[in-house]
């Protein structure tokens, strides 16, 4: 039998092996989309600038990263949502307060999308907002420093999704609760009572015009569906921020079925001029919730983190014409409103059409109630009344859309792994070209802005597979970018990305470089443990702390022999870097320590907390190449037994530090 | 020789001394560092009363090579210029009242020794500075000193350093020129008339 068996394999064996000859049976590799003169158009030369700064979110790294356009240089990547032990970001005791939330101290986000600040629509270059998905937060970085200024929790949220996206002035960014959940005081309900006790809500962040200072302005009480991506008209449509929303079904168990059964979920219509106005008219009820609101001083180089206990809450039964929901074809995503603010663009993750909805069709609806009935007592309008016309046989799986100067919209298709070009009138298909591979997000510098410079579009992708050299089974995401000058969009470069990058911004570089900060200036420095000169150096006991005032300068630390610590105390190392100069920050770092190094910028002072667990004597040194000496900027401290008799003492430059007894609690220099 | 000098002139030599003023606005000298590590440049300006620039951060680089600190108070030379200075503007306006043709002269030496002793107490600053070092300096190249030029340029261990006159120092050079311009055309017509008179 089983002799049998294997000789009548034998000619299926060889038949397999023959196929394996057969040329040619594969498709076209995509070596080919490149044109001859890709590599000139994203040459920048050594020493020459990109014409663009492009911050990109870094998906579930919680930081942004910033790369240069057209040559996909990486810059920086600012440290936002997650600890940065390289900074010393979420470890130095300045910077800890920022990543502190209602749950306490959390050390990692997700961060999907960047909002640039916008003056009548248009990039100012002041800041960019970012999100965290996982525990409702949007930060501020102010882009003068590239650094995290600021992070706001969301309360009643959860999920951070369909944010930080911002209105035409930074009046308002926007944070929508991607899941759901019980609110108030009935918080502990089973699953399955979804549809009683689930509720969603919008909240409107207000941004201060001159500090960028954000506080949450007013909250939106919604149904108990799905939030996804949003963003704010522009012109005439400027008072109107619109929400793609999907699990309509209000299924909470296995979406990927159960909420995808609807034929059509919404875009909801939020008249935020409305919305405010209800709020200062008194329609709101304030409820009480804990969120914490961080700040970072730039003064003080160090941040507070503050508890707040109070939101305002509008119920759209109480505010009439605030909210409407348009119907949107299968679980839309993206929704994005064109440079003029008359279309807007819903994606159905699983629609064979790309549905454009006219603000002039909307506002004509609304006052005609043309209403297809109501959900959750909120007014649905006719999907014809809206609706400018659909895009026909775009693509698979669409999913976000940006803009350039001419009137054209590029949409990315994750299913068939392209960008496809239409006309925002017409609605005709122009071109399409693949991406490698599955794009998800993609950017055109000032895409969603009312002036889109159009030159770029880039492609950021979920999968490289065979794209690079491969490095085991995590493969980086990496982004493509594409000229658009014409008719026909061009292939140019690759280059991969820290994290996952979703949505990004471009803005041209001269919009910021000439406010980028070179160094903080020491005589305004007001960090309350600031050395501000070698001779303010000390170290002090205050119980069973020591504090050491230390100072950084090329090359040392002062002071750099300290001796009578003992074992049980904790030490906090406050390093005031005196430098003055551009591009010349010191590291430090301690032999043992269990959290980082700090990295002290020109007149910044950081703090590192440090509790020893060992007698001994242990090394300090200078972590950032700062001079030709840097291997020489390095120190000791001594850790003796808790009994010992040690006095607390401290130097630089002294070979014999005088061990004498001090009566008074205060070092002094020897 | 005529002993009062032309209207013209007087009025040239007037501008010329009244011109010494902007060294109380601008200043007077600049040494320019560049190495691979500052593309931008460093600068130090000189004042009659003072220095600016990145006095601080040459400061902090000098200590490597045991260079002394340099700070204001240690010029004496700040607190007088000012007075020195007013003392040329005054004699310049003398000249140009009287028209007193000596008076020019003297005042045309003087100028001329006093450029002279200033170029003269830089070099001696420039040189102090560059051989008087740390023995326990960071960096000691045997035999090499770090003075900078005097004018011009020249390289010192990874800096290339120039030394010229600023804003204020071009206008006092300009208003020297024109002070002997005045007296060489002084002296042109004067030849010309007695050659003619001849």
């Amino acid at each position: 039998m089983k002799h049998y068996h294997l000789k009548s394999c034998i000619p299926l064996v060889i038949a397999l092996v023959g196929l394996l000859w057969i040329p040619g049976c594969k498709p076209k590799g995509t070596q080919s989309a490149v044109s001859g003169n890709a590599a000139s158009k994203v040459y920048v030369a050594p020493g020459k600038y990109d014409e663009f700064y492009n911050f990109v979110s870094g998906g579930f790294s919680g930081q942004m990263s910033v790369y240069g356009l057209p040559s996909g240089r990486l810059f920086r990547v600012i440290p936002v949502f997650s600890v940065d032990p390289e900074k010393g970001w979420g470890y130095s005791e300045e910077t800890k307060p920022m990543l502190n939330t209602s749950h306490g101290f959390v050390p990692w986000d997700d961060l999907h999308h960047i909002a640039l600040s916008v003056t009548g629509s248009e990039h100012d270059g002041r800041w960019a907002f970012g999100n965290a998905n996982n525990t409702p937060r949007i930060a501020r970085i102010d882009l003068k420093t590239f650094r995290t200024a600021e992070i706001i929790e969301i309360p009643n949220s959860a999920g951070n999704h369909s944010s930080p996206f911002i209105t035409e002035n930074s009046e308002y960014v926007v944070a929508g609760t991607r899941f759901s959940v019980p609110l108030g005081d009935k918080l502990d309900v089973p699953i399955n009572t979804y549809k009683e006790n689930f509720k969603g809500t919008v909240s409107f962040i207000g941004v201060d015009k001159t500090s960028g200072d954000m506080s949450i302005a007013f909250q939106i009480l919604l149904p108990g569906i799905n939030f996804d991506l949003a963003r704010a008209g522009k012109g005439r449509s400027a008072g109107w921020f619109f929400f793609s929303c999907y699990n309509s079904e209000k299924a909470n168990t296995l979406l990927e079925v159960n909420a995808s059964q609807k034929d059509k979920d919404f875009i909801m219509a939020v008249n935020w001029k409305k919305a405010e106005a209800y709020a200062k008219a008194g329609k709101g009820v304030k409820k009480a919730v804990t969120y914490a609101h961080n700040k970072y001083d730039d003064a003080k180089h160090s941040a507070t983190s503050t508890m707040m206990n109070e939101v305002l809450m509008l119920d759209p039964k109480d505010c009439p014409d605030m909210v409407y929901f348009m119907p949107c074809p299968k679980s839309p995503h993206g929704c994005d409103t064109d440079p003029t603010g008359e279309y807007i663009v819903g994606s159905g993750k699983l629609a064979a059409v790309i549905p454009v909805f006219s603000f002039a069709k909307i506002e004509a609806a609304i006052a005609a109630k043309n209403y297809d009935g109501e959900y959750d007592g909120i007014p649905v309008l006719k999907y014809e009344a809206v609706l400018h016309g659909e895009v026909k046989k775009p693509g698979l799986g669409p999913l976000h859309t940006e803009f350039d100067d001419k009137g054209n919209a590029y949409t990315s298709f994750f299913v068939s792994s392209e960008i496809v070009k239409w006309n925002v009138k017409t609605l005709e298909v122009i071109d399409r070209v693949p991406t490698y591979y599955s794009i998800g997000h993609l950017c055109v510098p000032g895409g969603p802005t009312k002036k889109p410079w159009g030159k770029y579009v880039i492609a950021y992708n979920k999968i490289t597979k065979d794209r690079y050299l491969p490095t085991g089974p995590e493969l980086t995401q990496s982004a493509q970018i594409y000229d658009i000058s014409g008719e026909k969009m061009k292939l140019l470069l690759d280059f991969p990305t820290i994290g996952e990058p979703h949505y990004a911004e471009a803005i041209p570089a001269d919009l910021i470089m000439k406010n980028s900060r070179k160094i903080f200036k020491i005589e305004e420095n007001k960090n309350p443990y600031a050395a501000l000169g070698d001779n303010n150096a000390k170290v002090e006991r205050k119980g069973n702390e020591i504090h050491v005032y230390m100072t950084s300068i090329r090359s040392h630390f002062t002071p750099d022999n300290i001796e009578g610590v003992k074992l049980g105390e904790t030490v906090y190392f406050h390093v005031t870097n005196l430098e003055q100069d551009w591009d010349v920050p010191h590291g430090f770092a301690v032999k043992g320590a269990n959290n980082a190094e700090l990295l002290i910028m020109p007149g910044e002072t950081q703090t590192l907390k440090w509790t020893p667990e060992k007698v001994g004597v242990y090394p300090m040194y200078c972590t950032d190449f700062c001079s030709a000496l840097h291997q020489e900027m390095q120190g000791y401290i001594r850790v003796s037994p808790g009994g010992a008799n040690v006095p607390l003492t401290f130097s630089t430059g002294k070979t014999a530090p005088a061990a004498t007894e001090k009566k008074d609690t205060t070092a002094k220099p020897n | 020789m005529k002993q009062k000098l032309s209207v013209a002139s007087r009025i040239l030599v007037a501008f010329s001394s009244g011109a010494l003023i902007a060294v109380f606005f601008l200043p007077a000298w600049r040494i320019d560092l560049f190495a691979p590590q500052y593309p931008e440049g460093l600068t130090m300006n000189i004042w009659i009363n003072g220095l600016s620039g990145d006095v601080d951060i040459i400061n902090g680089l000098n200590h490597y090579i045991g260079m002394k600190h340099i700070t204001v108070d240690m010029f004496p030379e700040f607190k007088f210029l000012p007075f020195v200075v007013g003392f040329y503007m005054l004699l310049g306006l003398l000249v140009a009242v009287t028209g007193k043709r000596k008076f020019l002269f003297i005042y045309l030496v003087l100028t001329a020794i006093g450029g002279l002793l200033a170029m003269l107490d830089f070099y001696r600053w420039g040189y102090n500075y560059g051989h008087n070092l740390d023995p326990k300096a960071a960096i000691q190249v045997p035999g090499l000193s770090y003075q900078p030029p005097l004018i011009g340029h020249k390289r010192i261990l990874n800096f290339d350093s120039y030394s010229f006159p600023d804003a204020g120092g071009w206008i006092v050079i300009g208003a020297a020129i024109l002070a002997f311009g005045v007296w060489f055309a002084e002296w042109y017509h004067h030849h010309k008339l007695e050659k003619k008179q001849k």
